[in-house]
């Protein structure tokens, strides 16, 4: 508990059980916030959600056996999306390892793919040094989850407080966090002879902070800008540089430039599938300039030609500084083709869609944007909604766009919006979902109630699992198997039943009034949109495809 | 690109879980593990761990860097490309009926191996080499019956320049 407390730890998502009784007696004599979760995934996502809003690590407990399974999927989430998480599960007694024993699992056996770094504490003097190597691994070099398994006899020994040491040093792991300068001469060449660049920002701008930095270098030098989801909010979404999103989902124009562009600077990414689409034809005009922490996400999809391993703020930082030294004569004139063509892309392929007298996501997304001047934290779910409010909820500021990006987990929206609007208690936190993800936590309306948590819950409800359907429209002759929602609670009474306040809109006229009476009343909301059933998400690239060969809408 | 094999030899913490760290990081990325071979080093707490495994440039860049990025792992050596020595040992059991009784002791003079075992209707032969020599002494047994054979994978260390 003490470590806990010297890691500036304020707050833990966690849900008791046997092993941890030890330390849920300990922790009530503290000053430590816990909330109780009503389901030991929904710890970890908070966690997630609350690490990501406040950018520090989270923090989450939960007992051994059942409990500890419970969390893998969340820590498969953090771990896919590099947020810093320590997770402290109980375990049955030392003597009892290894004999099958009540609530007795192997998590660290389960876990070791999934987490950045995981321990078994095998002695009680071993636990403060351990709680805080596991920090330490958790936020720094590329950040990540890590579990400490706490075996039950192991904590209830009473012990004297033995201190960690003051620094942490582990010789097999040292991060790179400078840039090699001569990599940074070599991207600065390439800037200078470039006609048509681009950045590719990711999640590692938001992890690193350095949104200012890369808001910097793109307007100091004019150069559009695109992010993976993980990058929404990186760069301001109101900039006249800013392309959105790239990839599957991603714009006309982000796509186009990609595909277009004689330079791409990508920072903190990974070059995932869902953004190249198929790898021999991405960015194929382009020398590839790569930024990132982590060595291995360098050339594992990808070739690229000047690799800088390096922290995005201080790596971006220094070419900065670098850059004030060069002289890049006639910028505007030199630039003018390019954001001309560019601007060509947004005008002949806009995000667009139908109005007509059935309740479309976009538009109530839209409304949202505007009925909170996009300030709004934003979890989501997984799928259609997911990607919709990527599209139409553009964010200026980083740290508040929360979702399962990796992993793609269904039921991540509520449980992540609850750990950030507990981060950050003064901000209107929005878990944009549907209808069917929403029901994967449904249960933790309860834990938003009890803390008086005023999430609000948008549900863009069409009845069926709208991405997976959405598949089997374009790619399986409309055969809808299994993607039917139809037999689903009422949400409205749900959400009555739970403590919170239930709205429904059914019409396009009564979007505007559900979403304004949801933002002023106190307490959790739920808001049930029944949209247009088979609206798909567009543009879309088919999978493995070039992201140049759109479906537009 | 073609497919090389490579010896990469690992300083790692001797810590419980490594083993598994490892071996988990090369099933679960879809890369291949020839052979494996572990023991302590002289140094407290730290064992090598050498592997022979095989890919292409991308491939084995990647498992580096993936091996690197484990924390338990200290060190991570390839020895493709230096001067290195490499060896395995191996037991072969082999039949020796009458007729190859004296055949298989001049292969065993002329490979400079040892007979560690003989029976009425066996030899067990302990050998050290590298790939070549071995897979040369296989080939030149395999005619007479090789009944079993165990060996440990190859180990490296490399060469120190004069």
């Amino acid at each position: 508990m003490k470590t806990l407390k010297d890691e500036g730890v304020d707050t833990i998502f966690g849900y008791p059980g046997g092993a941890v009784l030890d330390i849920y007696d300990a922790l009530a004599q503290t000053d430590i916030n816990h909330i109780l979760v009503r389901h030991e995934q929904a710890a970890v996502h908070a966690a997630d959600g609350f690490a990501r809003a406040k950018g520090t690590v989270g923090v989450c407990l939960v007992t051994s056996g059942p409990g500890a399974t419970n969390t893998v999927t969340g820590i498969a989430s953090a771990y896919c999306d590099s947020i810093p998480i320590v997770i402290l599960t109980g375990q049955v007694p030392s003597p009892l390892i290894g004999n099958d024993a009540f609530q007795e699992v192997d998590i660290v056996g389960i876990t070791r793919p999934c987490t950045k770094h995981n321990y078994l504490v095998a002695d009680t003097k071993n636990i403060a040094q351990t709680v805080k190597e596991a920090f330490y691994i958790a936020r720094s070099g590329r950040p990540g989850p890590v579990l400490v398994d706490l075996p039950k006899d192991i904590i209830n020994k009473t012990i004297t407080y033995k201190a960690p040491s003051e620094n942490i040093h582990i010789k097999s792991y040292k991060p790179t966090y400078d840039p090699n300068s001569k990599q940074l001469k070599k991207v600065i060449s390439l800037l200078k002879k470039a006609k048509r660049p681009m950045i590719f920002a990711g999640g590692g701008i938001i992890l690193s902070k350095a949104s200012e930095d890369l808001t910097r270098l793109a307007r100091d030098l004019q150069i559009p800008v695109t992010t993976s989801l993980m990058g929404l909010g990186a760069f301001p979404g109101n900039d006249p540089l800013w392309l959105g999103m790239i990839g599957m989902h991603g714009t006309y124009r982000a796509n186009m430039s990609s595909a277009n562009c004689d330079l791409m600077i990508a920072i903190g990414v990974r070059f995932d599938d869902r953004v190249t689409g198929k790898t021999d034809a991405f960015a194929k005009q382009a020398d590839i300039v790569h930024i990132d922490i982590d060595p291995t996400s360098i050339r594992k999809n990808i070739n690229v030609q000047v690799p800088v391993v390096g922290d995005c703020k201080k790596t971006l930082e220094k070419l900065n500084e670098m850059l004030e030294q060069e002289s890049f004569e006639n910028l505007e004139k030199k630039r003018k083709p390019w954001l001309e063509q560019i601007n060509d892309w947004r005008e002949s392929q806009k995000m667009a869609y139908e109005q007509t007298d059935i309740i479309k996501p976009q538009y109530v997304l839209e409304m949202l944007h505007e009925l909170t001047n996009g300030d709004a934290i934003v979890t989501t779910e997984v799928g259609q909604n997911q990607m919709w409010a990527a599209q139409f909820y553009h964010l200026n500021r980083p740290n508040r766009f929360i979702t399962s990006g990796g992993l793609g987990c269904m039921g991540f929206g509520l449980p992540a919006a609850i750990g950030a609007q507990v981060a950050c208690p003064n901000d209107l936190v929005i878990d944009i979902a549907g209808d069917g993800s929403i029901q994967m936590n449904i249960q933790e309306l309860a834990t938003a109630v009890q803390f008086k948590l005023p999430v609000k819950v948008l549900i863009l409800n069409n009845e069926y699992l709208g991405m997976v359907r959405q598949w089997q429209e374009l790619f399986y002759e409309k055969k809808y198997v299994w993607t039917n929602m139809t037999c689903a609670p009422d949400f409205v009474k749900l959400a009555e039943a739970y403590g919170a306040t239930g709205l429904r809109a059914t019409h396009p006229d009564e979007v505007k009034s559900v979403l304004e009476k949801a933002i002023h009343t106190p307490g959790p909301v739920v808001m049930d949109f029944r949209i247009a059933q088979e609206e798909c998400v567009y543009p879309m690239v088919p999978a493995g495809a070039p992201i140049t060969e759109m479906l537009l809408v | 690109m073609t497919s090389e094999k490579h010896i990469i030899s690992l300083l790692v913490d001797n810590e419980p879980g490594v083993l598994s760290r490892i071996s988990g990081l090369f099933s679960g990325r879809g890369f291949n593990i020839e052979s494996l071979c572990v023991a302590e080093t002289l140094e407290q707490g730290v064992s090598r761990i050498t592997l022979v495994t095989s890919g292409d440039d991308m491939v084995l860049e990647q498992i580096k860097k993936q091996l690197n990025k484990l924390i338990n792992v200290i060190k991570v050596i390839d020895y493709t490309d230096k001067p290195s020595i490499n060896r395995e040992m191996l037991l072969i059991k082999v039949s020796a009926k009458a007729s190859y009784r004296a055949e298989i002791l001049r292969i065993v003079d002329i490979f400079r191996c040892k007979t560690v075992d003989v029976g009425p209707e066996h030899y067990t032969i302990e050998v050290t080499g590298n790939d070549d020599k071995i897979n040369a002494l296989l080939n030149l047994l395999r005619p007479m019956g090789i009944k079993e054979i165990a060996r440990t994978g190859t180990i490296a260390l490399m060469r120190e320049s004069i």
